[in-house]
Formats: structure tokens, C-alpha cells, sequence
């Protein structure tokens, strides 16, 4: 086997393409997630059992179900009931709400973390319970977080070639095709396989410069 | 001195709980209580742990539910603290007095400078400019005399600047009432004697109603105009400093006393 690198500096721009589109999917499901799992989270603290059975029944349906089986409901059974959207609106709505589940379980950890202290100085000063979370609490829980976080950002940009089964032209899909057009492989995995290695490593190193930096 | 701190006859009481009743679970812990304290009256509370002062204190502050009896600051009804949950977005309604409290455990915002700390109370909730907001602040730093420390973090203080700070924070909200609730418990002895200075500054200075359990005896005799004394969620013996501290006709707070001082 021989590495062309002509071959493969023709192929870039179609891989960097593909990871673009990956990057668009997993920067939205991303913020997606966070959003999802703070609400849920909020709710788990819930007294109503309505609501807490709802957001349990949630967490656990996403939890015990592979992703690639809710990517298939979505994008598949959801347009027999007249639900259609867009593969890659499809992608960062499966995403957010599957990793949505997971992030959750981050927040309840880090919110119950923060002393019940905390809580009643907020209230002995009268603030509200906006401002309780947005200014005392959820900075307090979200520096022991950015870690978990992290993991979870490089997680699912390494889960994106799942993405593929719903045809959404994200970088494996982009390799995929370029190897089935022209029965070269070496190349386009190659590449594919550098640009994700370019993309997670440094996101990885920025978190735990983050991390370090938050515990100074 | 002139008394000016004390309310005139025939102004309703600044604290008036009405057979007052709190259980946790099945636990009685508040028991039928009565208690009525005018306005810039210094009221200290004592008695053995476990007695439900620092209940009384949260109960007046709105932190806890009560199932019977009713609780008023200022004539307007405090209600208990609603076990119901909300949505963080939801809105409160308007606080319509202001009770300001120190913990034993002082509970401050660790991510917020000792300055952050004691603006965000007039910022978010009287909703005060930032100037205002910091003028507030160095005025009551200058009274706990802490101005250098403006921009310390909490972590970077001693237990009692510490206290003082959340003394401070408390006083910025311009309170009616102060709540102290053991704040010199979590101390080291040699720093109790400059969180009990501010507080008794605050006494002579102000016209706050303050209450405040301790079990500093001395400074109790010192301070208070009144002194409580509770057992089993009652209270067993109220009256003046004199007559509760010093010759308590009362054979259980003679028993309390002597247990203290013996310590
Ligand atoms: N959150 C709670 N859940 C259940 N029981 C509680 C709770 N808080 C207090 N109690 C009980 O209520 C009673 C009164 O407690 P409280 O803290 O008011 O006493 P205290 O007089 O302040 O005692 P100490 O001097 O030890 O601080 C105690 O028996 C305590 O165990
Ligand atoms: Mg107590």
C-alpha cells in the first residue's frame, strides 16, 4: 500500500467539507445538550412528582436506548406522522437530546454540590429564584463541570460518523464516498482519521487548560 | 442615652408570633410559641441545643413552614416557606419588610470578592445602581472595618473577617430586623472578640430590632435588653438581662446557666 499525496491534497477540500458539517452538528447538539440537561436537570430537583416522573422517564429512555436506534426514530419514523426535518436539524435535535440525558446527570452532581448554605443566604437576602441559580448557584456548580463537559464535547464528535446512517454529509460520510468512487481508501481514511485526531486533541487540551485554570 | 430606638406606645410590634406550632415529620419542635418584640428592642435568646432557637430565628426569616399559629414582621404576615417548587424563571412576589440574618456558618458567595458579595443584594434585589450599590458596600466595610478587603475573595480570609463580611452583607440591605443565629460558634476564641465588637456597634448605632442566640452569657448580659430563655420549643422565662442572666427565679434556666458556666 502507498500513500499518494497528491491524491490526497485532491480530496481535501471535499473532507474538509464533510467537516464542517460534522463540526456545525456537533457545536449545535452540543449547546443543544447543555440546554436540555440543565432544564432536566432543574426539574429532577422538582417536588411535583409529574414533573419529576417526566423528566426521569426522559433520562431513562435516552439513557437505555443506543443513539443510532433514536438517529433512526427521528429521521425515519418521525416523517410517518408527518414530523419532517431536515437531516441535519435531525442530527443536532438527536444529539442535544440524547447527550442532553447524560449532561443531566452532570448538572444534578455538581448542583447538589454547591451547600445547602448557599441556598439560604441567597433567600435570607431575598433574591429570587432566577437569580439564585444564575448568580449563586450555577457558577459555583458549573467550574467543577467544565471537565465533565469536555468529555462529553470530544465524546460526541467522536459518535458523529453515526450520523452517516441518516444522511447527513458529515466527514465519514465525505471519506466514505470518496473511497467508494474511487476504490482508493488509503487516502481518505487517512485524512479523515487526522482531522478528527486535529479537531479533539486541542479541544481536549483547552478543557484541561480550563480546568487548571479554574482551580487556581 | 435617649432611647430613640424604641417604638412609641401603641405601635404595633416589629416581631409578633401567635401560638406558633413547627413540626419536622412528626417532631414538634416549635411548641404553641408566643413572642411579641417592639421595634429596636436588642433581644438575646438562649437555652440548651436542640431547643429550636435557631427554628425561631428561621421561622421569622421566612426559611421554614409552620403548620399552625401566625408569624408578622412589621404588621404584615410572614408566610412559611412554601414546600411547593417553581420554575427558576418564576418570579417572587415582593418582599415587603426586610429581615436580615448572619449564620454560624457566615455562607458566603465563595465566587464573589468580599465587595461582589455585599452589592448584590442592593443591586439585584432593590435593584440599585452599581455606584449606589458599592457606596453601600464601603460604608458597611468601614463599619466592620474591612474597606481593605474590598477585593478579597472569601477563601483568602480569617473565620472572623469572614463573619464580619456577612455582617456587613446583611447590613446593606438596610434590615428592620438582624437575626444573629450562634455567629461566633464556628470561631476560633481569639477572633469572637472582634465579630462580637461590630455586633455590639450595631446594637448602640442602630435602631434595628435585633435577635440574637448566643451562648456567650457575658455578651448577652452586655447587649440585650431582654433576654429569652427556650427549652422544648417554649419559652420558659422571659425578661431583663438582670433578671434571667444573673438571679433566675426560674429553676431550669439556674440549671442551664450553671451547665454553661461550668464549660
Ligand atoms: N431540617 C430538620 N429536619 C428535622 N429536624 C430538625 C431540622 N432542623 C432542626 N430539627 C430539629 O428541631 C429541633 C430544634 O432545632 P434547632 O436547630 O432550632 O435547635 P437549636 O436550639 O438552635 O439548637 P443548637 O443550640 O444546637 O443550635 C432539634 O431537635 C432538631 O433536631
Ligand atoms: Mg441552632
Amino acid at each position: 500500500m502507498n500513500f499518494d499525496y497528491a491524491f490526497a491534497w485532491s480530496i481535501l477540500p471535499d473532507l474538509l467539507q464533510g467537516l464542517l458539517v460534522t463540526l456545525q452538528v456537533v457545536v449545535l447538539g452540543f449547546l443543544m445538550a447543555v440546554i436540555v440537561g440543565l432544564v432536566l436537570a432543574i426539574a429532577q430537583r422538582s417536588k411535583r412528582p409529574w414533573l419529576h416522573r417526566l423528566s426521569s422517564g426522559y433520562l431513562s429512555f435516552f439513557r437505555h436506548t443506543p443513539l443510532m436506534v433514536q438517529l433512526y426514530v427521528l429521521f425515519f419514523a418521525f416523517p410517518l406522522i408527518g414530523i419532517t426535518v431536515p437531516a441535519i436539524s435531525t442530527g443536532v435535535i438527536g444529539l442535544g437530546l440524547y447527550y442532553g440525558a447524560y449532561i443531566a446527570e452532570a448538572y444534578r452532581g455538581a448542583i447538589e454540590s454547591v451547600p445547602a448554605g448557599q441556598w439560604e443566604a441567597a433567600r435570607a437576602l431575598d433574591f429570587d429564584t432566577a437569580t439564585t441559580w444564575r448568580r449563586i448557584i450555577l457558577p459555583q456548580a458549573l467550574k467543577p463541570m467544565l471537565p465533565v463537559l469536555g468529555n462529553y464535547l470530544i465524546g460526541m464528535f467522536k459518535e458523529t460518523p453515526l450520523l452517516a446512517v441518516i444522511t447527513i454529509p458529515e466527514l465519514f460520510q465525505a471519506a466514505k464516498q470518496i473511497a467508494g468512487m474511487t476504490y482508493r481508501y488509503n487516502e481518505p481514511y487517512t485524512v479523515m482519521a487526522l482531522m478528527f485526531l486535529a479537531i479533539s486533541l486541542p479541544t481536549s487540551l483547552f478543557f484541561k487548560f480550563l480546568e487548571r485554570r479554574s482551580h487556581a | 442615652m435617649p432611647d430613640l430606638a424604641h417604638s412609641p406606645p401603641g405601635a404595633p410590634p416589629q416581631i409578633l408570633l401567635k401560638q406558633v406550632v413547627k413540626r419536622f415529620g412528626k417532631t414538634q419542635v416549635i411548641d404553641h410559641l408566643d413572642l411579641s418584640i417592639p421595634q429596636g428592642q436588642k433581644v438575646a435568646l438562649i437555652g440548651p441545643s436542640g431547643s429550636g432557637k435557631s427554628t425561631v430565628l428561621r421561622l421569622i426569616k421566612g426559611l421554614e413552614s409552620y403548620q399552625q399559629g401566625s408569624i408578622e414582621v412589621a404588621g404584615s404576615p410572614v408566610p412559611g416557606l412554601r414546600s411547593g417548587w417553581r420554575w427558576p424563571w418564576s418570579k417572587k412576589p415582593p418582599v415587603v419588610h426586610r429581615v436580615g440574618m448572619v449564620f454560624q456558618q457566615f455562607n458566603l458567595f465563595p465566587h464573589l470578592t468580599v465587595q461582589e458579595n455585599i452589592t448584590e443584594a442592593p443591586l439585584r434585589v432593590l435593584k440599585l445602581t452599581q455606584e449606589e450599590a458599592e457606596e453601600r458596600a464601603y460604608e458597611y466595610l468601614g463599619l466592620v472595618g474591612l474597606v481593605h478587603k474590598a477585593a478579597a475573595y472569601p477563601g483568602q480570609l480569617s473565620g472572623g473577617q469572614q463573619q464580619r463580611v456577612a455582617i456587613a452583607r446583611a447590613l446593606a440591605m438596610r434590615p428592620q430586623v438582624m437575626l444573629f443565629d450562634e455567629v461566633t460558634s464556628a470561631l476560633d476564641p481569639e477572633l469572637v472578640g472582634e465579630v462580637l465588637a461590630v455586633i455590639r456597634s450595631i446594637a448602640h448605632a442602630q435602631r434595628t430590632t435585633l435577635l440574637l442566640v448566643t451562648h456567650e452569657m457575658n455578651f448577652a448580659e452586655e447587649i440585650a435588653d431582654r433576654v429569652l430563655f427556650m427549652e422544648a420549643g417554649k419559652i420558659l422565662a422571659d425578661g431583663s438581662a438582670q433578671e434571667i442572666l444573673v438571679d433566675p427565679d426560674n429553676e431550669r434556666t439556674r440549671r442551664f446557666l450553671n451547665r454553661v458556666e461550668r464549660r
